[in-house]
Formats: C-alpha cells, structure tokens, sequence
C-alpha cells in the first residue's frame, strides 16, 4: 500500500508539472525568441528560482549529501563557495554583459553570439558541438539520479532502470511542448517547493534524533575526523579546482548560459545577483548537514544507494519521503528540460540551420528540434544504463569541460583584440586534451591518464590556464579577420 | 574620475569575498559551537556577508561606470527599460 502511495506521489507531481507546462504553452508565441528565451520577458522571481533550479539537479540532491555522508561536510562549503560566491560574481562579469550585447542585437545562443562577433559559422559551430558533447553526460546524471532515486523509495520494486526510463519520458514530453515559459514557470514552482520540503525533512529528522548539537554530537563520535576543517578527501586542492572549474563550468552550461539573456531589466538582474548566496545557502545547508549527520545515525545505507532517501525512509513517516523524492525528481527534470530545450536551440541555430539547411522553414526547424530532443534523451538514457561512475564524478566531468570554454569567451567579451584565429585555438586544444584525458579512462586499451596530480589539483584548471594562454597568445600573433567586428560587443553609451 | 577610480575598490573586494569563502583561517579545527562546527558558522556568517556586499556593490552604479553606460543606467532607473 506504502509503494502505492510513494508512487502516486511522485508520479501525481510530475504530473502537475506538466499541466502548469501546457498552461505556459498556451500563452506562448510561436517564435523562436519566445521559445527558447520567453520573450526576454522574466521577472526576478522567476529568474532567480529558474536559475536556481536548473543548477540543482541530482548532483546537488543526491551527490551533495552523499559526499557529505562519506567525506564530511566540508562539501557545503565547497558547494556553497563555489555557486554561491564565484559563480555570482561570474553572472555578473559574464552574465551582465552578455545580457546586454543579447538584448541589442538579438542572440538567442552562445554560439550565435561569438559567431556574430567573429563573422564565423565554424566557430559557432564549435562551440554548439563542444557544449552538445559535454552536456551528454550531464543529462545522463539526471537519469541516473532518478532511476537510483527511485530503487530507493520502493526498495528495490521500481528498477534502476524504470526510474531513468520515467524521467527520460517525462523531459521529453516537457520540453518538446513548453518552451522556456513553461520550463521557467515550473521551475519557480519546484524551487520553492525543494526548499521548503528539505526544510521540513532537515526538522523532521533533528526532532527525532534530539536535536542540532545530538545529531552533531552522534556525527563526531561516529567520525570525529568531520569535525575539524579539511582533511581526507578535502585537500587545498581539491577544494580549489573543484570550485573553480564547477563555477566556471556553470557559466558555460547551454541552459545557465541561456538565461543569461532572459532577464526583462537590468533591475531584474541586480536583485538576482543580490539574493543569490542567501538562497543558495538556504537549499545546501540542510541538504548536505543531512548528508553529514546522516554518518552518525545507526542506519545502514546500502552499495550505490543515496543516502537522503534512507535517512528520510527512516525518520519520516513514507509520504514524506516520497514527497522529498519526488522534489529531488522535479530538481531532476528542471536541470534537463532546461538542458534538452537550450540543447535544442545549439542544435537548430548553430549547427543545422548554418551547416545543413539554412533555408528551412521555422515550421521544419521546429520539428528539427524536437526530434533532436527526443533522440539525445534517449541516448543519454542508454548511456546511463552503463552507470559509468558516481554522481559526483560524472558531474564532474561534464563540469570541467564546460570550463574550458569560460576564459577564451571572457576574452572575447572585454578584449576586442581577440581574434576569430584566437577563440579557435584556445577552445578546440584544451577540449581535445581533455577529451583524451576522459576518454582514456573509458576505452580499456589505452592508459588511464590522470585526472588529478600533486594531491587533488584537477587537471582541468592547468586546462584553463592553457585556453586563456592560447587564446590571448594567438589572438596576439595573428591578425583580425575581415569578417570579425569587435563593435558587435560594445556596450557603452547607448 | 576619482569616483571611478574608487570603483576599483571593488576587484579587491570581490576577490576577499570569493577567497574565504572558504574559511581557510579555520583549517584543521573542531570547535562545535551551537550545534555545528564553528567553520560552518563562518562560511554561513561569510555568505550573508556576501549578499549585503553585493547589494551595496549593484546599487552603487560602479559597474554602469565601468561598462561606460552611466547614462543608459541613468535612463533606465526610472523604469524598466523594455
């Protein structure tokens, strides 16, 4: 009966989700601008809880206190350093600006962007095709937190695999009909319901266990090591690359980027950027102090399982427990229709209108883009079936990729220097040098090349280094195209 | 044009803010205080900080002046733009 009840909790929501989608679809254009962007036309609310929402997903949900659990809570620092500080200060260096060149001449994506500016169909190609690639792995994390999250609130009855089929179902059926407004409407919705829900569970738990200072207390005698700042996993380095390539990495995400050029005003920027660390900070400490206190509790929390569910299955009574399930799973789903529809938009603009048929009609480009949607849901969906590593680590991944696409557009966007030549080289080198570092530890006959040296420094950080190196060095050495026009980013005095 | 070189005040700032974050003074000790260990209590403290500098730092015009657009910023103060 319990199974039936946590079931119909989570599938009752999504379903609510999808009706407030339709909703959304109703009132919408049939513009591109409108689709992937709502008509530049979102408020603060709805700006900063579709920010917020689109960056937690299962790696913050599930990966985030599961680190805890095993390493300590430092990952709330490192998370809430990383998302809540550095990342707000890069929506503003990036973000802003961004925001303002988009709004004048009209971008949609990051690639059409830099393309404009550089007057180059395959440099706006590449970086459709680089975001595209890493941002595989990521929906693939959605999937696999979804089919865990599942096994873990009907012990096993609903298959690894029936949880990630669920989901994969749900997104596409989402996006292929909402749209930005829809995605950022429900978005709104399940921010503030994962932040009062993790609240309500951060309550509920502590009340059992006796409280903050017992469950601390309980925490230290288990581990003592988690009391004191940094160690074991924790290095300096660690906490350094990790927050510098995932804050980065962020920026660079198809949907994070996206919104960059969603805001209605300038307004509406600035009360974001003001409000963020509080928020952020608001979702992660009961979410990962969770994690942590979850270590000293007598509950065993089996192989691959995460552990929010097991503490929840313990303490609360079962519809809550679906219920926080069911609020991971809509953080799920917010990450990756966001990701599917702003992938969506790289695919048609950047890469099939310019290179395959750019006489299609929108109509044709249109169907384009759901087509593509479904059939890299479905792929990821495969992929994930492999589970090839934790949350954390294929999270990671997809992280650092996208962070070496950060500094070469910065330059472009204050540098009006840089060079169409420039932008090529300090992207596609890094990329193929860390793609070979991935793909090394998947494909068996070659050597694993390190992902990590001198005790925890990530080798994407030397990476990024490398890209803004190559990108200011050859911008230097070569001369700007006839094509290229650095008046496209101006900004001032207008 | 001394109020533009005192925007520069900012970068430093900015960079404090983002660089204890992390509370690194605190390394390796285990003081509980309230309940949770005391460099959460920084890191907590830290991110309030945050938020109230940033508000001060958007209201204070400093990156309209640096971008060049005091007057575009001046227009749109009245109202949203769009």
């Amino acid at each position: 009966m319990t199974l039936g009840l946590s079931l119909g909790v989570v599938v009752g929501y999504l379903v609510v989700a999808l009706a407030l989608g339709l909703v959304a679809y109703r009132v919408s254009e049939t513009t591109a601008e409108d689709y992937y962007l709502a008509s530049r036309s979102i408020g603060t609310l709805v700006l900063l809880f579709t920010t917020f929402a689109t960056l937690l997903s299962a790696f913050t949900f599930f990966g985030g206190p599961n680190l805890a659990y095993a390493a300590g809570p430092e990952w709330l620092v490192v998370m809430g350093t990383l998302d809540g500080v550095l990342f707000a200060v890069l929506w503003y260096v990036v973000g802003y600006k961004q925001w303002l060149i988009g709004s004048r001449n009209g971008y949609v994506t990051l690639g059409e962007m830099l393309g404009d500016r550089f007057g180059s169909v395959g440099l706006r190609a590449l970086v459709a095709g680089v975001s595209l690639l890493w941002l595989f792995p990521y929906v693939m994390l959605q999937q696999m937190g979804a089919g865990e999250a599942l096994v873990g609130l009907t012990d096993g009855v609903v298959p690894y695999w029936g949880g990630a089929a669920l989901i994969t179902a749900f997104m596409i059926l989402y996006v292929t009909v909402a749209g930005l407004r829809g995605v950022a409407w429900t978005d709104t919705l399940q921010g503030l319901f994962m932040l009062s829900i993790v609240w309500i569970a951060a309550a509920w738990v502590l009340s059992a266990v006796g409280g903050v200072g017992a469950a601390t207390g309980a925490m230290l005698e288990a581990r003592p090591e988690f009391g004191s700042f940094g160690g074991g996993t924790y290095t300096p380095g660690f906490i350094v690359s990790t927050a510098i390539t995932i804050a980065f990495g962020v920026t660079m995400f198809p949907q994070i980027n996206q919104r960059f050029f969603v805001a209605k005003s300038a307004a509406t920027l600035k009360r974001s950027f003001a409000l963020w660390p509080v928020l952020v900070l608001l979702l992660f400490l009961p979410a990962f102090m969770l994690g942590a206190w979850a270590a000293g509790m007598p509950i065993e929390v089996p192989e691959g399982a995460n552990v929010l569910p097991v503490v929840l299955n313990e303490y609360a009574p079962a519809w809550f427990a679906a219920l926080v399930i069911a609020g991971a799973m809509a953080a799920m789903m917010s990450s990756s229709d966001s990701m599917l529809l702003s992938g969506s938009s790289y695919f048609t603009r950047d890469l099939y209108r310019p290179l395959v048929d750019a006489t299609a009609s929108e109509r044709r480009e249109a169907w384009i883009a759901r087509i593509g949607v479904a059939l890299f849901a479905t792929l990821a969906f495969v992929a994930s079936l492999f589970r090839p590593g934790t949350l954390i680590e294929v999270g990671d991944t997809a992280f650092s990729g996208f962070a070496l696409l950060a500094l070469p557009v910065i330059c472009a966007l204050y540098w009006p220097r840089t060079t169409r030549t420039g932008m090529v080289a300090g992207i596609a080198v890094p990329q193929a040098a860390y793609l070979l570092v991935v793909l090394s530890s998947v494909v068996p006959i070659v050597p694993t090349l390190p992902r990590t040296v001198l005790g925890g420094w990530d080798v994407a950080l030397g990476l990024m280094a490398l890209s803004a190196l190559l990108t200011v060095g050859v911008s230097l050495l070569t001369a700007p195209t006839a094509e290229g026009d650095a008046s496209r980013f101006a900004v001032a005095g207008d | 044009m001394t109020r533009s070189r005192s925007d520069l005040v900012w970068i430093p700032t900015f960079a404090t803010l983002v660089a204890f974050a992390v509370p690194w003074p605190l390394w390796g000790v285990d003081r509980v205080v309230a309940g949770l260990p005391v460099w959460i209590w920084w890191h907590v403290a830290w991110l309030g900080l945050c938020a109230t500098l940033f508000s001060l730092f958007v209201r204070s015009g400093a990156w309209e002046r640096g971008m060049g657009r005091e007057r575009a910023a001046a227009a749109e103060s009245g109202g949203d733009r769009r």
